[in-house]
């Protein structure tokens, strides 16, 4: 005889993801890591005081708690680095063959390697990411990085068909505070594999693993000036950007502020490329492996609180399976550990930083004020910190706020469609073109649906999966130029 | 006209029935991230003691070999009982599992206790033989006192694409149990394909399957993470599409605590808390045990004790 269970109000059988079994807290150790109470700027080779002699603090987002002081650039400072990075161009690094200049950013990447874990948990710490992604993913990424592109710095001829590759000379590069110690690696080993110098502005919310960085360039014993770092807000990010000695700007960050800067670079010579915002339509056809694609749907926005420039922010489900999907994903929801981003258990960390929180806030209540249903994952909220709980959106048209705007944060709006025609016209309408997901069990329809999508980086029955040899970019306004392979290197040469 | 399919065609490749079930396809890759990823759980402490004490809580305790004897059956259901001397309050296992013909002695030795003795039948664990022959080893087995029936799917049936004919033979197997529970093993080891191992799961889901069990333990590979997560997948969907709850039982190639605990992270992040429990999830397995309560020491006392302070039963 069948037993049937009690149905709720829909009429589904409900799993409970209850507690008769839990997982014990698993920290991971924090005493291995040095924080130092206050760091000063990293120009020429030295730890130097500030100019501007101010400081600003950061904190952890989990807990609020102050972790260091960290000097604050002003243009002053700005010129003090810039005019190291010249000094470092000119004196240095372009003077030495490939085949040297690999040998340096081989040592940063076995460097990286070797402290990986204090990396990965000064990484959680100051950003708030759960530990299993900076450690399985922000931090190895980074040494790949630096190990691929050490990989070219002697290869530079083969790279464009018969042409040379000369260095730009001094690179300003401006990075986000989602992927800290990676977007570093993205900037600074391209960079130095061509025969750049850099000046490197991390985020303000998250300066510490660059600084960490800072010090495997000392130790590596790198020739001074080749990397500088400057910390700072936005004013020490415009003063670099529209200073007047610097060859490129690499800038990874928001729309309205790369705007800003080729506005402000306009009628000069710099070379500039630029990664913005993105509003990825993650699209999911009823012949999809079902269960797989929601797995995709939690790694494309759920993955790093959502603070993931290529996030498949937009679900495209086909109508005939919406209702399952929704239902599979409550119930996955369900099992997602919101919490200290130091336990190894956690799979959503807290939200950068209290700004943030705030947009992500204003955002979802324009969701519901505009007659989304709201749905969020049953996940105590801890006291103190910044948190959001993994959330999303059914009955969202395409003019919703939410639908068009990046929230960059873990808020998810699904929306149907019948064709795949209609799949492609929701995807492309958006003013921006980062990235996209397909998840069908038909090949043949990823190769057809990715050559129609207006999008830098397509997966097909995946999502968020990166490696330095795959360039990465967008389209419209997601920015332009691309990071990573063959083409990510164009960005930090001249070619004759 | 009208295209006549004759009844006793082999192959259907018709419409989707409660044979031939129109199953979702499944994604080798995604799967094996996903239980990748549900290795990464840390384990520590309370919830690693409550876990192995619930590990063994569902051991079918196993011995399924040519050389199996009375008294290797009786040894091994005193170990069922009490698997550690010196702590009574682990334990028992939810069943030991024999051959039909040492089911009276496992029943015997087990009298009075709530232990389950399972006997394998169906020609196990080929299954290569007449259906009469198959039912009437059932049929046997649980005279014999049996309470729980392990059966073999026709894998050959299977692959060929007679899904009918596995279909059939399940039904007319879980009939034959009477009150017994029927366990159906799909033999995932000889299936190929994770997609085969879906389609297997819902047939024997929808022939009436109690359970669906993933090997005979006489295949390489036995039970893996990755077949277990499919079938604990198609038990979800039939959960969700009917309120009727199906247990799971992965058998063989499971050897270590750690490997254990690793499978219940599976079943508590894919079906949750109603899954937790012997009545729905079983182990088949035949030297898990020892290192269960290996590890149950250590973390009751902080030392690894020697091998040989656990008894070999």
């Amino acid at each position: 005889m069948k037993k049937l269970a009690k149905r709720n109000g829909n009429g589904h059988n409900e799993l409970d993801f209850g507690k008769a079994w839990d997982y014990a807290p698993a920290p991971e150790a924090t005493d291995h890591v040095k924080i130092a109470p206050r760091y000063e700027l990293f120009i020429g080779g030295k730890w130097q005081k500030p100019l501007s002699k101010k400081y600003f603090d950061t904190i952890s987002p989990s807990t609020e708690q102050k972790l260091a002081e960290v000097a604050e650039a002003d243009a002053a400072d700005v010129d003090a680095a810039v005019a190291a990075a010249r000094r470092g161009y000119e004196k240095y690094w372009s003077k030495l063959p490939g085949a040297e200049r690999a040998k340096y950013i081989f040592r940063i990447a076995r460097a990286i390697q070797e402290k990986a874990r204090e990396l990965a948990v000064v990484e959680s710490m100051d950003g708030g990411k759960p530990i299993k992604e900076s450690r399985d993913v922000d931090v190895p990424l980074a040494a790949a990085h630096f190990f691929y592109h050490a990989g070219w710095a002697d290869k530079l001829d083969y790279a464009f068909h018969g042409r040379r590759a000369r260095p730009l000379g001094v690179a300003a590069q401006i990075i986000p505070w989602n992927f800290p110690l990676l977007m570093a690696a993205w900037k600074i080993a391209p960079a130095l594999a061509c025969g750049n110098t850099v000046v490197l502005k991390p985020a303000e919310t998250t300066p510490l693993t660059a600084l960490l960085l800072a010090h495997i360039v000392q130790e590596a014993e790198l020739p001074p000036g080749v990397v500088n770092i400057v910390t700072g807000a936005g004013a020490t990010g415009a003063a670099l950007a529209g200073h007047a000695d610097v060859n490129k700007i690499a800038f990874t960050g928001s729309t309205e502020i790369g705007k800003r800067i080729q506005r402000a670079i306009a009628g000069t010579n710099k070379k500039i490329t630029l990664e913005l915002g993105g509003k990825a339509a993650n699209i999911i056809f009823a012949d999809a492996p079902i269960d797989q694609a929601v797995e995709g749907i939690i790694k494309g926005i759920y993955f790093n609180q959502g603070h993931v420039c290529c996030a498949g922010s937009r679900l495209l489900v086909e109508e005939s399976v919406h209702d399952v999907v929704v239902r599979k994903l409550r119930d996955r929801m369900a099992t997602l550990r919101l919490g200290d981003p130091l336990d190894k258990n956690t799979d959503v960390g807290a939200i950068n930083s209290k700004m943030q929180l705030q947009k992500i806030k204003e955002l979802v209540k324009a969701g519901e004020d505009e007659g989304g249903d709201r749905f969020s994952a049953p996940c105590a909220i801890p006291q103190k910190g910044y948190w959001f709980a993994p959330t999303f959106f059914t009955g969202v048209a395409q003019s919703s706020r939410i639908a068009r705007e990046e929230v960059f944060g873990p808020v998810l709006s699904i929306l149907t469609f019948r064709t795949p025609d209609e799949a492609i016209e929701k995807a492309n309408n958006t003013m921006y073109g980062l990235s996209a997901g397909i998840w069908t069990d038909k090949g043949a329809k990823i190769f057809w649906l990715a050559q129609k999508l207006k999008a830098g980086v397509i997966w097909g029955n995946t999502y968020n999966k990166f490696d330095p040899s795959a360039p990465f970019g967008g389209y419209k306004e997601s920015g332009f130029g691309r990071e990573g392979g063959r083409q990510g290197l164009s960005a930090y040469v001249e070619l004759e | 006209m009208t295209l006549q399919v004759p009844s006793h065609s082999k192959k259907h490749f018709g419409a989707p029935s409660h044979f031939n079930p129109a199953s979702p396809p499944v994604d080798q890759i995604a799967i094996e991230e996903r239980v990748a990823a549900l290795a990464k759980r840390s384990i520590k402490k309370a919830s690693k003691v409550s876990g192995l004490r619930l590990t063994v809580a569902m051991m079918d305790l196993t011995t399924l070999e040519g050389k199996d004897t009375p008294g290797k059956v009786r040894q091994m259901c005193q170990k069922a009982l009490l698997p550690l001397d010196r702590d009574p309050t682990i334990g028992p296992a939810a069943a030991v599992c024999v051959y039909p013909n040492l089911v009276p002695v496992a029943k015997k030795a087990l009298a009075g206790s709530k232990v389950k003795v399972a006997s394998v039948a169906t020609a196990f664990p080929s299954g290569q033989s007449p259906l009469p022959i198959k039912l009437d080893d059932v049929r046997r087995a649980v005279e014999l006192g049996a309470d729980e029936i392990d059966m073999v799917i026709d894998r050959g049936a299977m692959l060929s694409g007679d899904y009918r004919k596995v279909f059939d033979e399940i039904a007319a197997t879980k009939e034959a149990c009477g009150a017994a529970h029927l366990k159906v093993i799909l033999e995932t080891g000889e299936l190929g394909s994770l997609d085969t191992v879906r389609k297997a799961s819902e047939i024997g889901i929808a022939a009436g399957g109690d359970f669906i069990k993933t090997s005979t333990g006489k295949i390489v590979p036995a039970a893996t993470p990755q077949v277990t997560l499919v079938m604990l997948e198609a038990i979800r969907d039939h959960y969700h599409a009917t309120g009727h709850k199906v247990g799971m039982k992965p058998a063989g190639g499971i050897r270590t605590a750690k490997q254990a605990l690793h499978y219940l992270v599976i079943v508590k992040e894919t079906l949750g808390d109603a899954w937790l429990t012997p009545d729905l999830f079983r182990f088949g397995a035949s030297t898990l045990l020892n290192d269960v309560l290996m590890q149950l020491e250590k973390e009751r006392t902080g030392f690894y004790q020697a091998n040989e302070d656990f008894s070999k039963d």
